[in-house]
């Protein structure tokens, strides 16, 4: 196959996975079980890490801001408005996102493919279950589903980190950085993320179910199917951001 | 019954599949066998319809399976059971789980019905007490079990054995061996078994088919195949030097 044609047919056998994806559910009872399971293990279980790096990372955007563009001549608020406006715009969203394809991409990935190597996906062709569609949908709609909570978690441990770096750090005062935080707010930016998130979070998930449904061959193939998901949801989401941010500002 | 017409399975230019014609008995354990490699693997895939033959027919009971509509395909799929050579078990999921799940899937039952059949399955293969625990909790033979009882929950017409013995000792070999044979007989279900373990040729082989380089070398029964003169059977069954020693005697103890 030439090069340039690869890409295309790896497109085309992700769309036609998708389709056999968004199929309607056998069991609807199996089907919600599933999906509260999904936002479970993607949503829930990954609200500490995201609020852990939210937190360092406002608490370090909130330094650099005041140490490195904080001037005389600029306005005190300069700090809280610019660590508002890169959290709110691109960290909590896009950044949060791909730390996301990490853990969650990584984690789709190598459970799909380890069922792949060990026939529990055709265990479920052979008892008539749409396999694709009873093991991927759940994990994109629970994504999708959980994606705005993780957003705004981020953001308000964002906000936190940078609190606590004006009480404990003492580079910023409090009332400075409420100031800075409240100063020109506009509420789109928070729809914005969002917005971006739940695209995001629709590639994460199926870019990542893709590399590891169609695993072939053993652990070797597994572990490659999680690297490629992670390298591939990263880019996507990176392609993604540029046009999503050109169409939502 | 399933019946195969000349299945030919071809990847690319290599040709796996050389016209299988074969017919497996209701309640008869029908085994396929042959050496790694021979092609009984893909045959077997063919068969359920985890690959599709370039040419030929699979018939069901009279129903064609290879030309049949998507929406027959996965009905007549309920009508299956199958064990893995992994047992591929769902690994999320308790050993009652597994056996629940096809029911929960396909049966119209409630819950209490539901579990009540999953239990009696356990009962069947003796496993009732390891309900609670998880596949990884439990040894491979057990797990085989399980896969049992999963394939049995919603009464199947037709049941497929891939290598179940693979990776167990004789002595449970035996058990699987002895449960798959009395299953068949008291569902009345047509069984088919991948497999190359001489004690289950001997031992529950009514109907074999024998496989090499994808072609079908050799059909008989398991009384049969110890007077076959097939060069290349009798090279495969006898392939121990234990087995070999017994033939020769058994032989030598004929001329005497």
């Amino acid at each position: 196959m030439l090069p340039l044609l690869k890409p295309l047919h790896t497109f085309g056998r992700y769309l036609e996975l998708m389709a056999k994806v968004f199929s309607k559910p056998e069991r609807l009872r199996m089907f919600f079980k599933q999906y509260v399971k999904e936002m479970q293990q993607l949503g829930v279980d990954s609200i500490v890490i995201v609020m852990m790096i939210s937190f360092f990372i406002g608490a370090v955007i909130c330094i650099q801001m005041k140490v490195n563009i904080q001037s005389p001549w600029m306005p005190r608020f300069t700090t809280g408005y610019t660590t508002r406006e890169i959290l709110l715009l691109e960290f909590s969203s896009s950044i949060m996102c791909l730390i996301l394809a990490g853990k969650v991409g990584s984690n789709i990935a190598s459970e799909l493919g380890t069922m792949r190597v060990t026939q529990q996906i055709d265990a479920l062709e052979i008892m008539g279950v749409n396999s694709a569609s009873f093991l991927i949908l759940p994990k994109i709609l629970g994504l999708v589903t959980m994606i705005p909570f993780l957003v705004s978690f981020s953001i308000v441990a964002g906000f936190a980190g940078a609190y606590a770096i004006s009480f404990v750090g003492g580079i910023i005062t409090a009332e400075d950085l409420t100031y800075g935080l409240q100063h020109g707010f506009n509420q789109w930016f928070v729809w914005m993320g969002v917005i971006k998130s739940v695209f995001f979070a629709f590639i994460i998930s199926s870019v990542s179910a893709f590399y590891g449904y169609t695993v072939d061959g053993g652990s070797v193939e597994v572990g490659k199917a999680s690297t490629d998901s992670v390298v591939h949801c990263s880019m996507l989401i990176l392609f993604a951001d540029i046009f999503l941010t050109r169409i939502l500002s | 019954m399933i019946e195969l017409r000349s299945i030919h399975k071809s990847f690319e230019d290599r040709e796996v599949l050389c016209g299988i014609n074969a017919r497996f008995e209701t309640g008869h354990t029908n085994l396929i066998i042959g050496q790694s490699g021979s092609g009984k693997t893909v045959l077997m895939k063919c068969i359920v319809g985890l690959l599709q033959p370039t040419s030929g027919e699979i018939l069901y009971d009279g129903r064609d399976f290879v030309r049949m509509s998507k929406k027959e395909r996965t009905l007549l799929r309920r009508e299956m059971g199958m064990i893995f050579q992994s047992a591929a078990l769902f690994d999320s999921m308790s050993v009652l789980e597994n056996v629940m799940f096809p029911l929960d899937m396909f049966s119209s039952e409630n819950l209490a019905d539901r579990k009540r059949r999953a239990q009696q399955c356990l009962d069947r293969v003796n496993l009732i007490e390891a309900q609670d625990k998880y596949p990884d909790e439990i040894s491979g033979g057990m797990q085989k079990r399980v896969a049992i009882a999963r394939a049995i929950a919603l009464n199947p017409r037709y049941l497929f054995c891939d290598e179940p013995n693979s990776g167990l000792d004789p002595k449970t070999s035996l058990v699987i061996d002895d449960l798959i044979h009395s299953i068949t007989q008291e569902y009345k279900m047509t069984t088919i078994i991948n497999t190359h373990d001489m004690n289950s040729v001997m031992g529950i082989g009514e109907s074999i088919i024998f496989i090499r380089q994808g072609h079908q070398e050799w059909t008989g029964t398991k009384d049969e195949v110890l007077r076959s003169d097939n060069a290349y059977l009798t090279d495969f069954i006898f392939a121990s030097n234990l087995l070999k020693n017994a033939r020769h005697a058994l032989i030598e103890k004929g001329q005497k």
